[in-house]
């Protein structure tokens, strides 16, 4: 599949640290995706609800509402349940992917992360799952 | 004897005329009409009164006595009775005249005399007539005195004599028959009622056994009447059978047989009768040999001997249990340790076991000492015992009584108690006291206060030491709770460092690999060399992160442990693939050998496979030329499977073997050391490595390179 297929494809990328948001915008950009921005969970569940993207990369300390809860409310909404959410976080102990796991989320990615692992998780999970996008 | 003279004149005894023989045919009859002797004789004298003219006569007759025979007055006429009283002649005193005329046999004068007279009639001379019997031999039956006597007289009276003598025989002999007769049914009368108030049935047999006399208890018992019931005949019958067979018994066995008894059946009711036969044989010339039994009532006799048996029998029983009862009761006594005493309502003691006497008795060998404690002991007791009597309501009473041994003089602390022994009529007839030494008791008591005093001290000891190791342990607790909270802090703030470590490392590495991929355009080689290091030493910081975010994990114990099964060939394909980058960099030989016995195991899948990666990298890191070889084997034995990496590196010094498991340490930890790495690598498989119950161990030595064995049991227990 070439980079050209998945043009069209947006990502809703969550992270309250700038720098680690730039290098994935860059990249997945670079790599021909469509990306939108959140920094705090109310942030990104409001995009969510407004843009329905395709997949949505999630960190975990976030300020205010956290990745957690954002994740657990995500796939409680009958509009974005059908969204593919990546978690990506700093937190390396075993509890934490637990609780990610259990609020829902899809795919469980640690850092560091190279740009072009990312990527290659969200070509999976795009690849795993039907895109569910005609329904809304 | 002189006087005596015949008469001279024949006397006529046929009669003159017939008027005469009238007469004397009135007398015949008179004289036979007469039933005694006495009114034959006063007929006849009447007669020849009337009609011989005597005046005075006396008929004398002949009495056979006992032994003698005497001629006694039997009637007389004209006589004073007073002259009779008491006259009689002894027949054997033949000088005396009568005698001499009665034996004369025909009729004498006797003379007067002067002497005293030897008549009943005085002193006239009297004509003596004997009387005789007819019978030849026989005595003669008496003697008529009369006078005077004329010639014609004569001749009737010497008639008469004819007459009377065999009359008065017979009279005589009729009359003593009679009386004989008289006198022998009389006796007959008498001897049976005698025999017949013996109540013991006597009986005389004859010698065919045939019952001659019996009296009426033996005729009740062995005669039966017509009018009988025929059970008593029956009970007669076989009294006879029996009778009669103990009678042959000892006609057999004689008089030496003993005492024998026969049972016999009372016919009247029925009731068995026991009697002792006592025989004797009797001899008679006329009647015969017979048997006299008699037979003595022995039933009653019988019984109470049987039962006097029985009441000696249970009396001696009674005696004997009543013996051993106290033998059982003195040998109880005396085996009682305690000293007993027996008291009377005097104050006696009348019994005492052995440990009493030797408290209440002066031992032979002992002095005036042993006397006075005695005396002591005895006052101390009587004191105490005079109490009990005198206390009317208790039954029973304890004291205490100070007494003393009076063979050591050691005083004996006594405990005394008396119970009252009451007879049926609620007298007091003893006492028994019961003495115990209190002696060890006090001691006891003693000891037990001892006792008590040390286990408070003891108690207060451990209550301080207790309260003391609280307080220890309380502050062991705190420090253990500042402990457990200084090492989650710990744990805590190695889990923030490494979040915050890692995000800024991950802006480091994601722009320097979009570098590197050209996303902001080509660089020189330069930059790219440059930008390679950075990279390099970003992942290198990367990698010591990881393993102090693993150490600290695993101190915490929160490094999870996830049991699969797996297959050891698969999970060394994935380690190649991983390290395959830098298998490709080395220039190094990598073989696999896996057992072909090699069994599915049991383990933490991502652990075992940590360790090998890491033990893999380092035999690629510390391994400059030659080869590196993996290594599967299985351990049947030991159900283990062990996993080896060995290599031809620069091996290992012995020193050094143990500091390569060290936290941060390698075995060059030198400043300028040739190899890199933060040194928790092996640490961390070891650790790693006995999580899953396995071990991680090393041979190797300098220059001949390494093999690092690790050791996991088939299935590891899951937790």
């Amino acid at each position: 599949m070439g980079e050209q297929g998945r043009a069209g494809v947006l990502v809703l990328l969550v992270d309250d640290y700038p720098d680690n948001r730039d290098i994935y915008v860059q990249f997945l950009t670079y790599s021909g995706l469509r990306v939108e921005e959140a920094e705090n969970g109310h942030e990104a569940l409001e995009k969510a609800f407004a843009l329905l993207p395709d997949v949505i990369v999630m960190d975990l300390s976030l300020p205010g509402l956290d990745g957690w809860e954002a994740t657990r409310r995500l796939k409680g909404d009958p509009r974005t349940r059908h969204i593919p959410v990546v978690v990506l976080t700093g937190h390396a102990l075993a509890g934490h992917s637990q609780g990610a796991m259990d609020a829902g989320c899809d795919a469980f990615i640690t850092k560091p992360c190279l740009p072009e692992r990312l990527l290659e998780e969200i070509r999976t999970i795009l690849d795993g799952a039907p895109r569910p996008r005609s329904e809304s | 004897m002189a006087a005596a003279r015949t008469s001279a004149a024949r006397p006529r005894l046929r009669p003159r005329s017939v008027g005469e023989a009238e007469r004397r045919l009135e007398l015949l009859e008179a004289l036979l009409q007469a039933a005694h002797p006495e009114e034959c004789a006063r007929r006849a004298l009447g007669w020849l009164q009337r009609r011989a003219g005597v005046r005075r006569g006396v008929c004398l007759a002949t009495h056979i006595g006992e032994g003698e025979a005497r001629l006694i007055p039997l009637a007389s006429v004209g006589v004073p009775p007073a002259r009779l009283r008491g006259f009689g002649v002894d027949l054997e005193a033949r000088d005396h005249p009568l005698t001499q005329a009665i034996f004369s046999r025909r009729s004498t004068v006797l003379p007067s005399n002067g002497h005293a007279p030897s008549t009943p009639l005085g002193a006239a001379p009297v004509q003596a007539i004997p009387l005789r019997a007819l019978e030849p031999g026989a005595p003669p039956a008496g003697l008529l005195l009369l006078t005077p006597l004329s010639p014609a007289g004569a001749a009737d009276a010497q008639w008469l004599s004819r007459v009377l003598g065999p009359r008065l025989f017979a009279l005589a002999a009729t009359t003593h028959l009679h009386e004989t007769g008289e006198q022998l049914r009389h006796e007959h009368t008498l001897l049976y009622s005698i025999i017949n108030t013996v109540t013991d049935p006597i009986l005389l047999t004859d010698a065919d056994g045939r019952i001659m006399i019996a009296n009426a208890r033996a005729e009740a018992l062995l005669a039966t009447g017509e009018d009988q019931s025929e059970g008593r005949r029956r009970a007669v019958a076989l009294n006879n059978m029996l009778f009669s067979a103990v009678l042959s018994r000892h006609a057999l066995e004689g008089a030496a047989a003993p005492r024998r008894e026969v049972p016999l059946a009372d016919p009247v009711d029925g009731s068995d009768l026991l009697f002792e036969v006592l025989s004797t044989v009797t001899s008679d010339a006329r009647e015969g040999t017979g048997v006299v039994s008699v037979l003595r009532n022995v039933t009653d006799l019988q019984r109470a001997t049987v039962e006097i048996e029985e009441n000696y029998r249970r009396l001696r029983q009674t005696e004997s249990e009543a013996r051993a009862e106290k033998d059982r009761l003195e040998l109880v006594i005396d085996s009682v340790a305690d000293p007993i005493i027996v008291t009377d309502p005097g104050g006696n003691i009348v019994m005492m076991n052995a440990p009493a006497e030797r408290l209440f008795t002066v031992p032979d060998a002992d002095g005036e000492e042993a006397q006075r404690i005695v005396q002591a002991n005895d006052a101390h007791f009587s004191s105490f015992v005079s109490n009990v009597f005198f206390e009317a309501d208790a039954r029973r009473r304890s004291g205490s009584i100070s007494l003393v041994d009076p063979r050591t003089g050691i005083a004996l602390p006594m405990e005394a108690i008396s119970g009252k022994i009451v007879s049926e009529h609620a007298e007091v007839t003893a006492v028994v006291t019961i003495l115990h030494d209190r002696t060890e008791e006090l001691e006891r008591a003693r000891l037990y206060e001892e006792l008590k005093k040390a286990s408070a001290e003891l108690e207060r000891k451990v209550r301080e030491a207790t309260s003391e190791l609280v307080h220890q342990n309380e502050l062991l607790r705190r420090s253990h709770i500042e402990l457990e909270q200084a090492s989650t802090l710990k744990s805590q703030f190695l889990a923030n460092m490494s979040h915050e470590f890692r995000t800024p490392l991950n802006a480091i590495l994601g722009y320097t690999s979009m570098l590197l991929k050209g996303v902001s355009g080509e660089m020189t080689a330069q930059q790219r060399r440059n930008l390679e290091r950075i990279d390099s030493n970003s992942q290198h910081l990367l990698s010591i992160i990881n393993d102090i975010l693993d150490i600290s994990r695993i101190e915490a114990g929160k490094m999870p442990l996830t049991v699969v099964n797996f297959t050891i060939a698969e999970l060394l394909r994935e380690v190649l693939a991983e390290v395959e980058p830098l298998i490709a960099r080395s220039h190094l030989t990598l073989s696999t050998e896996l057992a072909e016995d090699l069994p599915s195991v049991g383990s933490d899948r991502q652990k075992v496979k940590q360790i090998v990666i890491n033990l893999l990298t380092n035999a690629l890191k510390f391994t400059p030329q030659g080869w590196v070889k993996v290594l599967a084997a299985w351990d049947s034995v030991q159900e283990r499977v062990t996993i080896a990496v060995a290599d031809s590196g620069i091996g290992i010094a012995k020193k050094d073997q143990d500091v390569i498991f060290e936290d941060f340490r390698q075995a060059d930890n030198s400043p300028t050391r040739r190899y890199t790495g933060a040194g928790l690598g092996l640490a961390i498989c070891r650790r790693l490595a006995s999580m899953l119950d396995g071990e991680l161990a090393v041979r190797s030595a300098p220059g001949a390179g390494s093999t690092f064995t690790l050791s996991i049991p088939r299935m590891r227990k899951a937790e």
